[in-house]
């Protein structure tokens, strides 16, 4: 789960991280009267769940308040384009009005798991500001690393070895060390996924401050923490996959005019590569889960179906253990109740396929039977053109 | 002969709800020997005509078993599987999907040094044809033979069994080793056991975007394996930056994107397969071209 710069500077001082002081704003009276109580000299940052918000023109410097105001207005509403958005960017409803800071150096902060070692790992790098990434793949020996052990947190001496190898002085290394050490305990505590501090920013009067943050969050650890829970923010979601998850399903829309529904994440994926493989495009992502049960393949119908681009469906169940005859009669009764029009193309694996044949082709709907996951994608990619 | 489990297995199932009687019942008719149950509360009663005990401690005691397979659902199951560990069962299968990535570094430290093998989480399990079920596949559709099939998908397995099965070629065991970001066998440790038996002829390894476990993999069949390995990377077209279904199934910062997977099997000889419905067409393709 993702949530939002302003949230997560929340989160972050209460584990004793430093930030600059902001107050997040919904409209320009809000950010008028933040930016006075901040002293006019303000930093406004549009808050939206992704990243190269400044390239985009999300984030404007003001001298005063009316300025503040003015940038304010200029930047709620507006779609905001930036390399991860895609070219439609996303609408800006939510401001971050936050202090300017007197900034000496930019630094990289971040801590994820490894999964090769099944440990997080505490990343610093003194290239603030670049994305990780890239500084990865230019000058990957430019990223330090420590590795975070089970139960005992990032401890002080690897901080300090941090801050030594970035060359942090003075008042400043003590306080980046604390810092650094609050990040990894804050990441633990809240089950995060991905914590960036992209700047971290040491300042002329030697102080050590998160100046961005991001915070990804575990979904599978939601369950123990209600509070992070309801920082979800529907407006960042594409509505069909907000749908799908309160039916339990995983959905993702793309770009294509094939839609598939599929049980199992890795032959849902598969079934993606093989539409493409036999020339068409997948419209979705769509695992239904190994139960596949009427009412999964009936929600999955009508969420594949919102989408105006789909011209055909594949359905590719795996069923093994499920019988075959039982899926039939679900497929036909969610197709006829929800009145669909466009061709299915069905391969159906498990017990009684015959009697399941049958159902489908005493059905009087337009179904097309595959033998396997090949002849599916073939015929489906046919029928979509 | 056959990996991870036989015939002999002696299994206990930890989490005896609906979905664990469900399942251990499945397995029973295949003919695994299930020997027991462990659900707190539940102790001291019979299921599946099997005794139920709260503690593994007290099922280790009571039926010797040799293997474990965890239905607990998502808030305990790390802690099921930190009971067996202390419990020294040889092998632990959790099927569980949704487990906290926290709860589970916690496990995998455990686990270090032990003498403990843990299958999973978010796996379908294992299964050796005709001789022990330790799983959720559908038994059906394997055939007692010579292949070693390891995957980290569930339902893309019995796709590649089903493949199989219909050429007429069957499996020595197939390993799903689950979904999920951290994962207790790993396809090294697979590919490995495959290697040494004597009876495996040859690999199936299906992997899928995310990680780097599959180019690691690459690597050691390269230096390592000696039996002909065909293989496929599912999420050619997945968005990078999502996460595809499994926790761990997310191309995150241009890196695990299928395309380099691929490259990584390819430069280490692996035949990869064009297509999901090639699995099986490649691999018995690549068996002619080693028998030459």
């Amino acid at each position: 789960m993702k949530i939002h710069e302003y949230q997560a500077k929340d989160i972050l001082r209460r584990y004793n991280v430093p930030t600059p002081r902001g107050t997040v704003a919904f409209a320009v009276d809000e950010a008028r009267a933040a930016a006075e109580e901040l002293g006019g000299k303000v930093v406004v940052k549009a808050q939206i769940h992704a990243g190269g918000r400044g390239k985009g023109g999300g984030v404007k410097l003001a001298h005063g308040v009316e300025e503040a105001a003015a940038k304010a207005q200029a930047i709620l509403g507006m779609p905001l384009v930036t390399p991860q958005t895609g070219p439609a960017g996303k609408i800006v409803k939510r401001l971050l009005i936050e202090e300017q800071m007197p900034i000496a150096r930019e630094i990289y902060l971040g801590v994820v798991l490894d999964r090769a070692i099944a440990k997080p790992v505490f990343m610093a790098s003194a290239e603030g500001g670049m994305e990780i990434e890239e500084v990865a793949a230019e000058n990957p020996d430019a990223i330090l690393k420590e590795t975070i052990e089970p139960g005992r947190g990032l401890r002080p001496y690897q901080a300090r070895r941090i801050a030594y190898a970035l060359g942090i002085e003075g008042d400043a290394f003590d306080a980046a060390v604390q810092a650094m050490t609050a990040l990894a305990n804050a990441y633990e505590a809240t089950d995060a996924s991905l914590v960036e501090i992209n700047p971290f920013v040491i300042t002329h009067d030697g102080h050590a401050v998160a100046l961005d943050a991001k915070m990804d969050f575990d979904d599978n650890a939601m369950f123990r923490h209600a509070d992070l829970a309801e920082l979800r923010d529907l407006d960042e979601e594409e509505p069909l996959e907000t749908e799908a998850i309160d039916h339990g399903l995983n959905y993702i829309k793309l770009d294509g005019n094939v839609g598939c529904i599929v049980n199992g994440a890795g032959l849902a994926m598969a079934t993606m590569d093989i539409i493409q493989y036999a020339g068409g495009m997948p419209a979705n992502f769509l695992d239904v889960g190994g139960g596949a049960s009427k009412d999964q393949i009936r929600n999955g119908f009508r969420i594949i179906l919102s989408d105006p681009n789909v011209k055909a469906v594949l359905i590719n169940i795996f069923g093994g253990i499920l019988k075959v005859d039982v899926l039939a009669e679900g497929v036909v009764a969610a197709a006829t109740e929800l009145n669909i029009e466009v061709p299915i193309v069905l391969r159906l694996e498990g017990t009684n396929i015959e009697r399941g044949r049958q159902i489908l082709n005493d059905s009087g709907l337009d179904f097309t039977v595959a033998g396997d996951m090949k002849e599916a994608a073939e015929k489906v990619v046919a029928l979509a053109a | 002969m056959s990996v991870l489990v036989n015939e002999n297995t002696r299994v206990i199932v930890q989490g005896m709800g609906r979905a664990g009687q469900f399942h251990a019942r499945q397995c029973m008719d295949y003919g695994t020997r299930i020997v027991g149950g462990v659900h707190p509360g539940r102790g001291g009663s019979e299921l599946l005509g099997v005794p139920v005990f709260h503690t593994v401690r007290e099922a280790v005691r009571a039926v010797r078993p040799s293997a474990s397979i965890v239905f607990v659902p998502p808030p305990g199951a790390a802690d099921a599987i930190l009971e067996a560990v202390e419990a020294e069962i040889e092998l632990v299968v959790c099927i569980t999907e949704g487990i906290p990535a926290r709860d589970m570094v916690t496990a995998a430290a455990a686990l270090r040094g032990g003498r403990t093998r843990l299958l999973g989480p978010n796996c379908p399990g294992v299964i050796s044809p005709g001789k022990c079920k330790l799983g959720i596949m559908p038994g059906k559709i394997h055939k007692q033979g010579g292949i070693g099939v390891v995957s980290r998908s569930g339902t893309l397995t019995y796709e590649a069994v089903g493949q199989l099965t219909a050429l007429g070629i069957g499996q020595s065991t197939c390993i799903g080793i689950g979904g999920d970001p951290i994962i207790g066998t790993n396809f090294i440790d697979a590919l490995s056991l495959f290697n040494e038996d004597p009876d495996t002829t040859g690999i199936i390894m299906i992997g899928e975007i995310g990680g780097t476990a599959e180019e690691a993999a690459a690597e050691f069949v390269k230096s390592n394996v000696r039996k002909p390995v065909a293989g496929f990377i599912a999420g050619a077209t997945a968005p990078p930056g999502r996460r595809m279904g499994h926790a761990g199934a997310i191309i995150s910062g241009g890196k695990g994107t299928a395309g380099e997977k691929k490259a990584a099997m390819e430069a280490a000889g692996i035949a990869v397969a064009p297509s999901p419905a090639e699995l099986a067409s490649t691999l018995a393709q690549a068996m002619q071209t080693a028998d030459r």
